[in-house]
């Protein structure tokens, strides 16, 4: 193994200088934003940071181990419910609430993690769904906590993050910060071995790596990215009931991550951003969301299954050819 | 568990059977994991209800729910999931985005409310059942179950299109080397099972009532039975239904709130031991 990791040793410890450059222009470009944009569009802009980061959360699972989860809709919005529940009832100070609501969506990740890394393809599909749904169900009926189908309001939002820039320029730093350790983690040597078991699980079965126990932690750690982007929602949103957790929100996430392209973890971004800018658009003409959801689900698995960026270069290369 | 409450959770089972039952045959034969079955569910419900409504006539409210959930499997099958066969994800992720399609549209006709399927005349009130009174209509659902089961185990067994789909479950490209159309025996297994599920919510929404979110609750129901009972099996079902039925009516009795959990413990307990579930083989 170690022919084949250390001629990369010495690109794997950190960005080459390019990459920095250009990481560094795009979070620059990106904080100018709320200087020219309205609130409202700051407000769209925020939501695309933290659902890029949901949606980069499924990409560690599905672009680089290979199995795509229907499931992380429910830990994104345990996440939430947590943060909310806490601000709202037990009256403890933002830190501390964010803290406990990704602390709590680990916790369901590393559980649904060890229910699925027994399965694989359409049945791990299948597992992650059951599960969310599992989650949907008690947030709906356990009213006592949750409030049920009314959900629960909490302001959760520390007063220096009020004012809708000051709060973008936030997520803003946690979502590079968060994109650089996804990165990171992605191109470690734990890494490459998610990628190798993505690729034939009975090959680096063979080679002595233990392929359960990299898929948990994996796992684990894609639900706790999933957390994070969870509990800077319910600071976004200041709001939450059983529609955060629902298949709908696990699908928009996978579709996101789909559009943006698999594998290429920052395209997520790109996917958040078109379904965003796709539902707002869509949502000033009609009211039937989800039915051009659906649709648009349909046409991508048929016509642009590779996502939005792949379609892209498959087009340009085929014109420049 | 009272004899009241075995009876509640037989028939849950029973209906659960009819729904669960064409969607592991779809799943086992064709390998298309269906999401949409739920919405399929809720629509013909929805149809069942206006036919029923309209011709005054439970049987022709089930004829229509079958014959027109039959219609849009086709063209589900045909239309849609035609252009990505053979690549399972591609498959779920897209009868996803068309179950949010048919709620939407089921919305969009039909409105938030809900509905309650009427019961005919001969099937309201209740009877005695070794001592309990128990309403008629539950113990319809049970036999229509009953029913349901005996069909499809004399169709696979007895008859040719059941050989060949059983042959198809094990090995689709062998029945197709030796001369058979398979693709016809896909798309009849798939009008079978859409319309079983379109039955489902005839029968179902006369007692569970037809609201927006039947759909992924039903559907949460059919995914449990068919992970416990395994893929493509009759007996699968039938055993992950009674388990799942029972299991619900347990939890809704112990733990109103959790009942859900209840059926997430032996799933969790089965997956441990039998990834591939009671029935199940490995292909």
């Amino acid at each position: 193994m170690t022919t084949l990791l250390s001629p990369n040793r010495s690109q794997l410890a950190g960005m080459s200088g390019r990459a920095t450059i250009i990481a560094g222009l795009i979070v620059a470009v990106a904080a100018c934003m709320p200087l020219l944009l309205s609130n409202y569009q700051v407000g769209l802009a925020t939501e695309v940071l933290i659902f890029g980061i949901l949606a980069m959360s499924l990409d560690i699972l599905a672009g680089f181990a290979g199995r795509t989860s229907l499931g992380h809709g429910a830990i994104f919005g345990v996440s939430t419910y947590v943060v909310v529940y806490c601000a709202a009832q037990t009256g403890l100070p933002p830190a501390a609430a964010f803290t406990f609501g990704v602390l709590a969506a680990t916790t369901v990740a590393s559980v649904f993690a060890l229910l699925a890394v027994r399965t694989s393809g359409v049945y791990f599909l299948l597992l992650t769904l059951a599960l969310g749904m599992i989650v949907w169900g008690i947030c709906l009926r356990w009213t006592e906590v949750t409030g049920g189908e009314n959900g629960m309001r909490g302001d959760v939002r520390p007063a220096m993050l009020l004012s809708h820039s000051a709060f973008y320029w936030a997520v803003l730093g946690c979502s590079a910060i968060v994109s650089f350790a996804m990165w990171r983690f992605v191109r470690s040597p734990f890494g490459l071995t998610l990628r190798g078991i993505r690729d034939s699980e009975s090959r680096m079965r063979s080679l002595g790596y233990n392929v359960p126990l990299h898929l948990f932690i994996g796992f684990t750690v894609s639900g706790f990215f999933a957390g994070v982007a969870g509990a800077l929602y319910a600071m976004f949103n200041s709001f939450v009931s059983p529609s955060t957790v629902a298949l709908a929100q696990s699908v928009e996430g996978v579709l996101m991550m789909i559009a943006g392209g698999v594998g290429t973890l920052f395209g997520a971004f790109v996917g958040a951003a078109a379904i965003i800018a796709l539902e707002n658009v869509v949502s000033a003409y009609t009211e039937r969301w989800q039915m051009v959801l659906g649709i648009t689900f349909v046409l991508i698995m048929i016509f642009a299954p590779e996502g939005i960026i792949g379609k892209l270069r498959t087009i340009l290369s085929r014109q420049l050819r | 568990m009272s004899l009241f409450q075995l009876l509640n959770g037989l028939t849950f089972a029973a209906l659960l059977f009819v729904v669960a039952s064409g969607f592991t045959l779809i799943f086992g034969l064709l390998r298309i994991v269906n999401l949409a079955h739920g919405a399929l569910y809720l629509f013909g419900g929805h149809i069942g209800y206006s036919a029923a409504i309209w011709t005054g006539s439970f049987v022709l409210g089930g004829v229509g729910a079958m014959a027109s959930i039959a219609a849009v499997g086709f063209v589900l099958d045909q239309g849609l999931l035609r252009f990505v066969r053979g690549n399972e994800l591609r498959q779920v992720l897209l009868s996803l985005g068309a179950a949010f399609f048919l709620n939407d549209l089921a919305l969009v006709i039909w409105g938030g409310d809900s509905f309650t399927v009427p019961i005919p005349q001969m099937l309201r009130g209740g009877m005695k059942v070794f001592g309990t009174f128990y309403p008629t209509y539950r113990l319809f659902v049970l036999a229509t179950g009953i029913a349901v089961f005996a069909a499809l185990w004399l169709l696979l067994n007895y008859t040719r299109l059941g050989a060949l789909i059983r042959a198809g479950v094990d090995d689709a490209e062998m029945v197709e080397a030796s001369g058979v159309n398979i693709q016809r025996i896909f798309l009849i297994t798939f009008l079978i099972g859409s319309a079983l599920a379109g039955l489902g919510g005839l029968i179902g929404g006369a007692f569970l009532s037809l609201y927006p979110s039947a759909d992924a609750e039903i559907l949460v129901f059919s995914l449990a039975v068919v992970i416990i009972g395994g893929r493509g099996s009759l007996i699968g079902v039938g055993a992950g239904s009674l388990l799942v039925g029972l299991l619900n009516t347990l939890g809704q009795v112990m733990f109103p709130e959790l009942a859900y959990f209840v059926i997430f413990g032996p799933m969790a307990v089965l997956l441990a031991f039998r990834p591939l579930g009671l029935f199940g083989r490995a292909t």
